[in-house]
């Protein structure tokens, strides 16, 4: 059992209030992923749970007993950082065995806890090197297997595969989501910019703005149902289209948002027209930009290889049961 | 000599000893008497947890403190009562030593010559610091060059002095003279002189040995300030067509007026505590006096604890300009750090 | 096209003569007033170490930069009385030797007046003005004959140049480490530097921890207060403190002037700035490492001693540097709070000493001079890295 429980949480400096009114249960061995806009306090909320951070008002409990005092060792939680923080005079061995020794764990146990997760993490060839030796993906399953040998019972990972390039990023996404099959009892908090990220490892996800909890849901579920405009648009890529006034007429709504896979391109009557501005082709699909009028050109998802070509005419056709209708304050309104 | 070898040796030990003692005992007795199990209610656990972390800055703190408030703060306060008593330090008699330095000759001519090398000194450092690293910067040898310059910097001004004594060294016209600032005078066809009795003369020739000492530091920080301007700002006056006179003081000097002004008020403070090169080379004869020296003399020579602690009192008003720069300074850095 | 292929020589052509000359007189006058300058501040130093090993004669009557060419002086010697003749074949004879035993040195010149002391060289006879003739050899050996006796009852004078060869000697410095007690003052330095160094560093190490990486209230006033407190003049303690130890070592019936006393003393006048400089360097660590050891469970004990104390060895090594030089070349403390007896008095004290007794004797002074700033330009030249980074931790920012 290791269920995370966040109430009424507030975190401020002087008077600037980062954190406003969280409210989260995470349950025992989840996988929770928390985004949002850069600044918007995803780092402040996870530091405030590993207890690196004060919290000015509400509660932290890990497994039903309020943490909020508790020292970050004692939290049983283990964090994984952004920059590593691996502690460059020592070796790999001794980066992993640290926190062991300071638990005060015979000499044999520690040696064969970081044998095991150095096998588990193909980091055995490694264990003697210092960590200037070791190049960014190497580093950053090290600093994962710092984490691992602890046992928490809550894993931190703040935006763990953000310095590493895009190859490496997409294998030690796969190794991240293999390492939370292995350990299934382990809830598992991940803070990232990048929605691919986000969509294939959550369980659930949760989205902040501003210092406030926008929405909470599996990735589909944010996905089909969003439940306000900025979430609409801030999940999913390409971002979903959006149109109001004269165009969300028709639709009975303030605004309606429907996203790029949901459009057919018609012939002539669509709801809405408009002339080609550009088409990117991906192979594999591709998008189509159309000008309608609107401030911003909607965006087309094609299958194959585009068919139009900048300065065609065309009309755009929403799957009507696909479309988003928004309310004047952004919330949707029931089909 | 043996046994000042073994004293000195067993003094290091027994100081390494004592300081390990205390930082790991204090730390030990700390973690020792607050010790947490996991047996222990969570409760008390968070309790002694936090009472641990907030009593252990104190122990870090505190021979620091100490050493703040006895060598440093109870000084300050009680040389200002001091200043306030007569020579013995029995009788208060107010202002008296004050309105007695306002009045006294020398007092106001080791003013006056403070004044002096306060503008002498830091002015001519700075200012061969600033010329030194510009072209050591652009010439092959510059390196060696710097590390001879910058040599002085860490010789003892006693030591200074005993080398510019020589320099300074007369011997009479009929015979060869062998310091070389003589020697040089009389290859020039002039006579030689006592050069430390001429008045205002011996002053100069005496900031001179703290230039001497002094352009090594502010070259080497200057000199870094000046590698840290970006390139680019440097290549874009070039193609706006200023020349390298005036990309220098038009470009350069302004994007290092901080670390100048930094360099600047460093070499202040210590023109302001001279002491030991007036002592060595004249000890304040023929008006060379300075605020530093008539203050030890006054104390440790003419044994008057007030006028003393009254000099004193007026070396720590003229730093205080310099003491309140710095705190701001440091208040911006925490602010913005 | 072709007007751009043509008229790029030309202009090559034209540019050239102007342009190259002004850049190489420019770059000519940078190698000589940097090369200027170097001289003027290398030279002081360059006499001291020089003259310390001339010999004693020497040094006191020629410049230490003839030091390689033979010195010459102008001397007289007086010439025995007239009961020292003797009378050979018919002659009467006074030897003798003008350099006296001291056969290093070469006559010149001479002559039997001022004036004429250049107007000889070795070898000749001259006449002399009391009578007879003179012969002086290279080597100082004379020979005055006459063919009557002798009468005179003092004896004449005779001038000469003598020529000194040039010569070094150690014997300078063996002189002042054994008799003027400079062997003894440099281990007092190193008892009082030593110590002095270690204590404030280490004190100052935890203190610099806990101001960067512990919270605590009052944090920003004692960084503040810190930063106050460097510019403190040192002469404001002198009194205060040293009545404060006058009062602790009458309780102990002690001596107030001693090595430990010292050794506080500048530790107290050095934390704040040691203090400042490790704070500066520690609160530039990477901060996710201290937060990863606390999340392992390390207090601040263990992080200080196992990750920062490790990682911040550069700075602690400048700043021991400094703090060293400056104890072991500060006059004023040690002359304030260690006590005059000769197992006391530290260099600078000692070359002070020596300067009032022997102002003149420069081939003590530049001997002892030079003794004193052995270590610190050994520290300098072994450890300048080091030396500038300090500087530059305490003043670029
Ligand atoms: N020590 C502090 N003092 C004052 N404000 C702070 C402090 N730390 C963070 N903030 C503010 O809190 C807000 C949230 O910061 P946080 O680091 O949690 O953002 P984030 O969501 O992690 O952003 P990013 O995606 O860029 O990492 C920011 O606006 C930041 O300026
Ligand atoms: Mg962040």
């Amino acid at each position: 059992m290791s269920s995370v429980k966040i109430r009424n949480l507030y975190k401020r400096y002087g008077k600037v209030e980062v954190l406003r009114d969280v409210n989260l249960d995470i349950h025992s061995g989840e996988f929770v992923v928390f985004v949002g806009p850069s600044g918007c306090g995803k780092s402040t909320l996870l530091r405030c749970i590993s207890g690196l951070e004060t919290v000015s008002e509400g509660t932290i409990e890990i497994d039903g007993r309020v943490v909020n005092d508790v020292a970050p060792s004692k939290r049983g939680i283990a964090m994984v950082f952004q920059s590593y923080a691996l502690y460059p005079h020592m070796t790999v061995f001794k980066n992993m065995a640290y926190g062991l020794k300071l638990m005060g764990l015979p000499k044999e146990t520690i040696a064969a806890k970081v044998r095991e997760a150095a096998e588990k993490l193909q980091l055995t060839a490694y264990l003697d090197r210092l960590p200037k030796a070791l190049s960014g993906g190497q580093r950053q399953r090290v600093a994962i297997g710092r984490a691992i040998v602890r046992d928490p019972k809550v894993f931190l990972f703040d935006e763990p595969l953000s310095n590493l390039d895009a190859a490496l990023r997409v294998q030690m996404r796969i190794e991240i989501s293999q390492l939370k099959e292995q350990l299934t009892s382990t809830t598992m908090i991940y803070v990232t910019h990048d929605q691919v990220e986000a969509m294939t490892m959550a369980d659930r996800i949760v989205v902040l703005k501003d210092g406030v909890v926008q929405q909470v849901g599996s990735p589909m579920e944010l996905y089909d149902h969003p439940q306000s405009l900025f979430v609409a648009g801030f999940i999913g890529s390409p971002k979903m289209n959006f149109l109001s006034g004269q165009f969300a007429d028709p639709f009975k709504a303030h605004t309606v948002g429907i996203r790029a896979e949901h459009l057919d391109i018609a012939p002539a009557d669509g709801a809405w027209s408009g002339r080609v501005i550009y088409s990117e082709n991906l192979g594999s699909d591709s998008f189509v930009y159309v000008d309608v009028g609107a401030p911003e050109p909607i965006i087309v998802r094609q299958p194959g290889k585009a068919a139009h070509h900048a300065g065609d005419v065309v009309g755009l056709a929403p799957k009507v049961h696909e479309l988003h209708r928004f309310d004047a304050d952004g919330r949707p309104m029931m089909h | 000599m043996i046994g000042q070898v073994l004293y000195a040796a067993s003094m290091v030990a027994f100081a390494v000893a004592l300081l390990f003692g205390y930082f790991w005992g204090a730390n030990w007795l700390l973690d020792r008497m607050l010790a947490t199990t996991p047996a222990m209610a969570g409760e008390a656990i968070t309790r002694r947890d936090s009472l641990r972390t907030r009593i252990r800055p104190w122990i870090f703190l505190a021979p620091t403190l100490f050493f703040l408030a006895v060598f440093l703060i109870y000084p300050i306060i009680e040389t200002f009562r001091l200043s306030l008593f007569d020579r013995l330090g029995q009788n208060f008699i107010w202002f008296a030593n004050y309105s007695w330095a306002w009045n006294d000759a020398t007092f106001r001519q080791s003013a006056f010559n403070n004044l002096a090398w306060l503008i002498v000194v830091p002015a001519l450092s700075t200012g061969f610091g600033l010329l030194i690293a510009v072209l050591a910067d652009r010439l092959w040898w510059g390196g060696l060059a710097k590390t001879l310059v910058f040599m002085p910097m860490a010789i003892s001004f006693v030591g200074a002095a005993v080398i510019w004594r020589f320099v300074y060294a007369y011997r009479g016209p009929d015979m060869a003279q062998i310091g070389i600032l003589n020697a040089f005078v009389t290859w020039l066809g002039y006579p030689p002189q006592v050069w430390l009795q001429i008045p205002l003369v011996n002053s100069f020739l005496l900031m001179v040995i703290l230039v001497w000492i002094q352009t090594g530091f502010a070259m080497v920080i200057l000199s870094a300030a000046l590698r840290g301007i970006p390139q680019e700002t440097i290549e874009a006056a070039r193609i706006d067509g200023a020349g390298e006179v005036r990309i220098f003081f038009t470009i350069m000097i302004p994007q290092i007026a901080t670390t100048i002004l930094v360099v600047w008020t460093t070499i202040t403070i210590h023109v302001l505590k001279v002491f030991d090169i007036v002592y060595a080379m004249t000890n304040g004869e023929n008006q060379t006096q300075v605020l530093g020296n008539l203050m030890y003399r006054w104390t440790f020579i003419a044994g008057d604890s007030g006028r003393g602690a009254t000099i004193a009192i007026v070396i720590l008003l003229a730093v205080t300009p310099i003491m309140i720069w710095n705190i701001r300074r440091a208040r911006a850095a925490e602010g913005t750090g | 096209m072709t007007s751009i292929a043509t008229d790029l020589p030309v202009a090559r052509e034209s540019r050239l003569p102007n342009w190259l000359p002004r850049v190489g007189v420019g770059r000519l006058l940078a190698h000589l007033a940097l090369l200027f300058l170097v001289v003027v501040w290398t030279l002081p130093i360059a006499g001291l170490l020089v003259s310390s090993f001339r010999d004693p004669d020497q040094l006191a009557v020629s410049g230490w930069w003839t030091a390689l060419t033979a010195g010459r002086v102008q001397e007289a010697a007086r010439l025995p009385r007239a009961t020292e003749q003797a009378e050979e074949a018919g002659r009467f004879v006074i030897r003798g030797n003008l350099l006296g035993a001291n056969t290093d040195r070469q006559i010149a010149t001479f002559g039997p007046t001022n004036a004429t002391l250049r107007a000889n060289e070795p070898g000749a006879t001259v006449a002399m003005p009391a009578g007879g003739e003179i012969t002086v050899e290279a080597d100082g050996a004379y020979l005055w004959t006459s063919p009557t006796a002798f009468t005179h009852t003092t004896g004449p004078r005779i001038y000469y140049v003598a020529e000194i060869p040039p010569q070094f000697t150690l014997e300078n410095y063996f002189t002042v480490l054994t008799t003027n007690g400079i062997g003894r003052s440099f281990i007092n330095s190193l008892t009082v530097a030593l110590p002095a160094t270690i204590i404030s560093v280490v004190v100052a190490a935890f203190a610099a921890y806990a101001l960067a990486w512990m919270r605590f209230p009052g944090r920003t006033l004692l960084v503040v207060a810190v930063v106050g407190l460097i510019v403190v003049p040192l002469q404001l303690a002198l009194i205060p403190v040293l009545r404060l130890y006058n009062n602790v070592a009458g309780l102990f019936g002690v001596d107030g002037k001693g090595y430990f006393g010292v050794w506080l003393a500048h530790t107290g006048f050095g934390i704040p700035l040691t203090v400042y400089l490790l704070r500066n360097y520690m609160a530039g660590l990477p901060r996710e490492i201290m937060e990863s050891a606390r999340i392992d469970g390390a207090s601040h004990f263990q992080i200080f001693v196992t990750l920062v104390l490790p990682l911040s060895i550069p700075a602690v090594a400048s700043i021991s540097i400094f703090q060293f030089l400056w104890i072991w070349n500060d006059l004023l403390v040690a002359l304030v709070f260690l006590g005059a007896q000769d197992d006391q008095v530290v260099l600078t004290g000692r070359l002070i000493n020596l300067l009032g007794a022997y102002g003149d004797r420069w081939e003590l002074l530049t001997a002892g001079a030079f003794v004193s700033i052995t270590v610190p330009l050994i520290v300098f030249f072994s450890l300048q890295r080091y030396f500038v980074r300090g500087l530059l931790a305490g003043s670029v920012k």
